[in-house]
């Protein structure tokens, strides 16, 4: 069994009760961080080598000592709790079955930072979920962990749930202060960053649930202890939220040390390909990032067994390698069509692009209509350039991120897959009955030279 | 026709107004566009308006934010609302059947409501329940692991709330 930090306590009955969590050693980390200087509170993130769990992985320490502390101007941490990368669903879970662990880690983060106000961003289509985190913020200040001068301590403490309303852009984070003011879920040109103008101008951090979450056993038990954990610079554990044609779907907490293979094969985390079919490809971290061919997914361009972490996912750059990304893992079977699957992804991205920049709000339309002229046997062979030359150009061209994550997973479909699509393209009747079944597996060298 | 929150809902209003910085209630705008769908079903033009007076706002700021995000109805919709996800993961495990299975079922097309007005039929875009595939919106609710056996139940469970409340 590999460490459990952040879902130890999650089948406890009644771990949802402030009680019960209480029991089990919650809110430790409060009493604990309230005596603590808010720089050595710092330091110890620091030290712990967490990076942000939303997806772009930087080290959640630094973006705290980002923050601006100009006098008489108020603070604040916002939680992004938008999850809405396709694949991902870990951060709903943690808020759902354990809730109190979110609160308790928003006060100390709150508290780290000087932000007497927080608030929690949640996607509004989990909104349910919405309601039990909304309890266990009104358990948390009875018992006097909310309010003002929370267990004497002088300082207050109020978190907030805010409800989006259906736009992925709003997990962008300035997307997602705009969306906090009260506005459409248009992303900010940057600089300025929020740690220097965020929420209603005023310095801001905004932190993934999972990663608010992380900081209560970084307090508990030290960052040094948390920073043993893992590997290189993939310390602590991760949540992987795992689906598509696996026998155990579901929310694993893992230590980044573990293989791919294991991941997928073992009993204790996927258990295997459904119905015992052969793996054909997987998206390792979110619909954004790469979606790599078996071969390429089990072991590195080099031939070593790739392992679930930060650096070893990303081995081989874009090219031969993907990203750990948000944890949304995603498996595809040898039934699988890798132009169909590709085209919900780019219709995903035309229906969400927020407009603003024109490569990204036009060529997403544009990669939709050509991905469904192929899955539908109208392809012609010049299509697949034409889309390589579209993504290319959103790529890097846009305000956010938005655009990069467009664009990447159309560029590792064409690149891995390119033989799939000229089939598709080639027999414009028989895709439409039939699957290309497992890939042509193109040899890693090959790909580097299309 | 006129549009009222009672005064309940109106203490409401304050009280999210309250959760912001002062002289920044427009941060209510989407806690309250809830509020009038939760009650109206979807958001017209006057509902828009009225939501537009209560926090002090020019009209056309609410139906930018409205019409931004797709959680709001802009249009009537059935008093029940399937919203399928179709996106990668539930592909992955058959969304397309339910979706074509709900069509047939109910006899419309995705965007349309059912005659008698019980149930709309939607597609959407990621729900975030990927490891539940296939997936669809209901109300406050997601229902999970779809079959057409469970979209029979769910469709006469509704049939039986409607009849009974009526």
């Amino acid at each position: 069994m590999s460490k459990k930090l952040l879902l130890k306590n999650i089948n406890v009955p009644g771990i949802k009760n402030f009680d019960v969590y209480r029991r089990e050693g919650g809110y430790q980390s409060v009493e604990k961080a309230l005596k603590m200087q808010t720089g050595d509170i710092v330091e110890e993130v620091k030290k712990s080598g967490l990076r942000g769990r939303g997806g772009a992985g930087f080290p959640t320490g630094m973006k705290w000592s980002f923050l601006a502390k100009p006098e008489g101007v108020a603070r604040y941490l916002v939680c992004n709790a938008d999850e809405s990368e396709p694949g991902t669903f870990k951060d709903r879970y943690l808020m759902e079955y354990i809730p109190h662990l979110l609160i308790e880690g928003m006060i100390v983060s709150s508290y780290a930072l000087g932000s007497s106000v927080s608030y929690i961003y949640i996607r509004g289509e989990y909104d349910w979920v919405a309601d039990i985190v909304q309890e266990a913020i009104n358990e948390a200040r009875q018992k006097g962990f909310i309010g003002k001068n929370i267990l004497g301590s002088g300082f207050d403490c109020e978190i907030y749930i805010y409800r989006g309303a259906g736009a992925y852009i709003c997990g962008e984070e300035t997307a997602l202060l705009e969306s906090l003011e009260g506005k459409r879920g248009l992303p900010r040109i940057k600089p300025p960053f929020p740690a220097i103008k965020g929420a209603w101008g005023c310095p801001t951090v905004v932190n993934n649930v999972e990663t608010i979450c992380a900081v209560v056993p970084i307090i508990n038990e030290g960052g040094e202890a948390y920073s043993k954990i893992g590997i290189g610079r993939s310390t602590g554990t991760k949540l992987i939220s795992a689906c598509g044609n696996i026998n155990k779907p579901g929310v694993y907490e893992i230590d980044m040390t573990i293989t791919v293979e294991e991941f997928i094969y073992s009993d204790e985390y996927c258990g295997g390909i459904e119905n015992g079919k052969r793996l054909k490809a997987c998206i390792p971290g979110g619909s954004s990032v790469p979606i790599l061919p078996a071969n390429l997914l089990l072991r590195t361009a080099k031939g070593e067994p790739r392992l679930m972490n930060y650096e070893s996912l990303a081995d081989g750059g874009f090219i031969t390698g993907s990203s750990m990304g948000s944890g949304g893992f995603i498996v595809l079977d040898e039934d699988q069509c890798i132009v169909k699957h590709t085209y919900t992804i780019s219709r995903f991205y035309h229906h969400e692009s927020c407009g603003q920049c024109s490569p990204c709000r036009e060529g997403t339309g544009w990669m939709e209509k050509i991905f469904y002229n192929i899955e539908n046997g109208r392809g012609k062979m010049k299509d697949i350039d034409l889309l390589w030359d579209v993504q290319r150009r959103i790529e890097g061209n846009t305000i956010c991120p938005f655009g990069d994550a467009a664009a990447w997973p159309v560029a590792a479909a064409i690149r891995h897959f390119r033989d799939e699509f000229e089939w598709h393209i080639l027999n414009p009747e028989e895709c439409l009955v039939r699957n290309y079944g497992l890939a042509n597996y193109a040899d890693p060298l090959e790909a580097v030279a299309s | 026709m006129s549009v009222q929150f009672s005064p309940e809902k109106l203490d409401k209003v304050n009280e999210l107004i309250k959760q912001y910085p002062e002289g920044k209630s427009k941060s209510a705008l989407l806690g309250v566009l809830h509020m009038a769908q939760e009650e109206h079903g979807w958001l017209s033009v006057n509902t828009m308006d009225y939501v537009a007076s209560l926090l002090n706002l020019e009209p056309i700021e609410v139906y930018e934010v409205a019409s931004f995000y797709t959680m709001f109805h802009l249009k009537p919709v059935g008093k029940y609302v399937f919203e399928v996800c179709q996106t990668g993961p539930c592909m992955l495990r058959g969304c397309d059947n339910i979706i074509e299975y709900i069509k047939q079922k109910l006899n419309i097309e995705v965007g349309e409501t059912t005659a008698d007005g019980m149930f709309t039929l939607k597609t959407v875009e990621c729900l975030g329940a990927c490891g539940y595939a296939p997936v669809m919106q209901m109300g406050k609710y997601y229902k999970e692991h779809l079959t057409p056996e469970k979209v029979d139940q769910i469709i006469e469970e509704c049939r039986n709330n409607s009849a009974r409340n009526n």
